[in-house]
């Protein structure tokens, strides 16, 4: 389904070049869910950003469904088949939640289908529909906006970049249940979520670490998650309750 | 419909949404001629003798009425001046629509200019509608001048909705308004400006009485080489509320200068004016182009969605 090879992405950082990303070689096979999780700054968000075509590779090449789509445009992408829901949503005067999904779903669907988007996302959609994506939504409300978008794509790939951020605990089993749905629906898409989060790590099919820019360990959960559980790229979700509650985290 | 031609029905669907005569009190200009009249048990449309222009008499109480007053211009040339006057009676809650349509094919400049007074009395409410809209391809302008004067009695409230969205090349917009104790004035203005087109928009408002309020905000877009002043100034002279905004996204070469000004004469006068411009987000393209528009179609959804 999408394979990176050899890609590197550097910044000119104060007139001194800064390389982000590492010489990174993955391959994701079809109907996998993928968690790319790892430290803050590790280039996790910067390699979904890679993947979308919002930036391009210095170096290497990337390949989706066979096609090199190296230099591809974010638009070309997108109606290639790849989704990205952005960790900071983006906010619109004016544009209304059922705009977008309207947008993200390329055709003129129903309320009703629409409103099955955000239901989805633990909206009451009856409410939400007609709310204008400005500053007036939570960031919390916001990210679940973002979440019901992507989903309304039916995209073949889709990137999720830390989806469970600002949503609370009620809203997080609601959360764990959509990327459960989707990969019982997927059977030939691929999902790769970026997250600490302990319980999201568990549905995945393969974990990735990324660390520096470079990838410090791949393989499957069983594998994987051990090495991981008690650092920082695996939070469980009563330590993350703690530290919202000003609590002591050890 | 009376004695239009398609151009000016069309015309009179832009500015007014309409398809036929409309329901309730109305007038209907064409090229500086009356092209049908209509008054109602509870309002009165008279011509003016000395100047040309409406006297609009809506009695004490009238309720769920509505007058329409559409100006079309389709003769290349054409330059009016139309004082169009209101009297609102107490209590009364009617909806009024005006708007203006040129469409210039000539080389010649066409200009409308309409002088509004609105005396809204006691605890009477109005919603005011102006669409201005130009079409034609000549190299005759399109020209716009509408002053706006609101005298408001106690108690009443006046909602307008000024949009001018596409094809007028010249626009001095003034609106003054005098609200006495306890009266409201909200203000939509919703423009779109392009090639090089020139807006003005000036509003002076009096806050006299105790309790008067005042919200005026304006979305704006400026394309092209076009230019855009948007100059706002309350004077509170009582222990009021006044608010304004001007948001604007420039566009191109576009250029828009934006006045706030704020006059306090009394210290419980609590005055806000709000001023924002700039270019679309980059991240909001790129969102939009990541479920698939290209860059002009995410412009074309963020602008029409601004402007809604
Ligand atoms: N355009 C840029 N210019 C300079 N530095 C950049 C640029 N983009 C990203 N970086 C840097 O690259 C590193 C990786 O950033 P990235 O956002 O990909 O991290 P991340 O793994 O998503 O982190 P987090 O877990 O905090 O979201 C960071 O140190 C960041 O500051
Ligand atoms: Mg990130």
């Amino acid at each position: 389904m999408l394979e990176l090879r050899n890609v590197s992405f550097q910044v000119d950082a104060d007139g001194q070049d800064k390389e982000i990303i590492r010489d990174i070689s993955l391959k994701l096979p079809e109907g996998r869910l993928t968690v790319i999780t790892g430290p803050n700054g590790g280039g996790k968000s910067t390699l979904a950003r890679l993947i979308a075509g919002i930036e391009k590779p210095t170096d290497g090449q990337i390949f989706f469904r066979g096609e090199d789509i190296t230099s591809w445009g974010v638009t070309e992408r997108a109606r290639a088949g790849i989704a990205f829901a952005f960790q900071q949503p983006v906010r619109f005067k004016g544009l209304q939640v059922l705009d977008l999904i309207r947008i993200a779903s390329g055709r003129q669907v129903s309320v009703s289908e629409a409103c099955s988007y955000l239901s989805r996302v633990g909206l009451c959609a009856r409410d939400y529909i007609g709310r204008e994506i400005n500053a007036s939504l939570s960031g919390g409300e916001l990210k679940r906006i973002e979440i019901a978008t992507v989903l309304a794509r039916g995209a073949a790939l889709t990137v999720f970049d830390e989806p469970e951020a600002g949503i609370d605990l009620w809203s997080f089993q609601n959360l764990i249940q959509v990327f459960t749905d989707m990969r019982e629906r997927m059977k030939e898409r691929s999902i790769i979520i970026i997250s600490h989060q302990e319980r999201i790590l568990n549905t995945a099919d393969e974990i990735i670490v990324l660390r520096d820019g470079r990838v410090a360990a791949q393989g499957s959960k069983e594998d994987v998650l051990p090495g991981l559980i008690g650092t920082t790229s695996a939070i469980g979700t009563c330590r993350a309750l703690d530290s919202e509650s000003g609590g002591i985290v050890e | 419909m009376m004695k239009l031609d398609e151009m000016q029905k069309r015309l009179l669907l832009e500015v007014a949404d309409l398809h036929a005569v409309p329901e309730g009190a109305y007038n209907i200009r064409a090229n500086s001629q009356s092209a049908g009249r209509q008054s109602t048990a509870n309002i009165e449309i008279v011509p003016k003798t000395e100047v040309s222009g409406l006297e609009i008499r809506i009695k004490p109480g009238t309720k769920n009425e509505s007058v329409h007053i559409p100006v079309v211009m389709t003769q290349s040339g054409l330059k009016e001046v139309v004082y169009n006057d209101f009297f609102i009676g107490e209590g009364a809650d009617v909806v009024i629509v005006a708007g203006c349509g040129i469409d210039n094919c000539g080389n010649q400049d066409s200009q409308h200019d309409g002088i509004h007074r609105f005396y809204v009395g006691k605890g009477a409410h109005i919603r005011y509608v102006e669409k201005h809209y130009g079409s034609g391809s000549g190299a005759g302008k399109r020209i716009l001048n509408p002053v706006t004067e609101v005298y408001q009695e106690e108690g009443s409230s006046v909602e307008m909705e000024m949009v001018q969205i596409k094809g007028v090349d010249d626009t001095e917009r003034a609106t003054i308004a005098e609200l006495a104790a306890g009266a409201r004035l909200v203000v939509r203005e919703r423009l779109m400006t392009h090639g090089d087109q020139r807006a003005i928009s000036t509003y002076t408002v009096h806050l006299n009485g105790e309790g008067a309020s005042a919200d005026v905000v304006s979305r704006s877009v400026a394309r092209d080489h076009s230019y855009q002043k948007f100059d706002a100034k309350l004077v509170g002279n009582a222990a009021c509320n006044g608010h304004t905004e001007c948001d604007s996204i420039i566009m191109d070469q576009g250029r828009i200068l934006a006045v706030p000004g704020l006059e306090a004469n009394n210290v419980d006068a609590a005055l806000v004016h709000e001023a924002a411009i700039g270019k679309i987000a980059g991240e909001q393209l790129i969102k939009l182009m990541t479920l698939g528009l290209t860059e002009q179609e995410a412009e074309e959804q963020i602008i029409n969605g601004f402007l809604k």
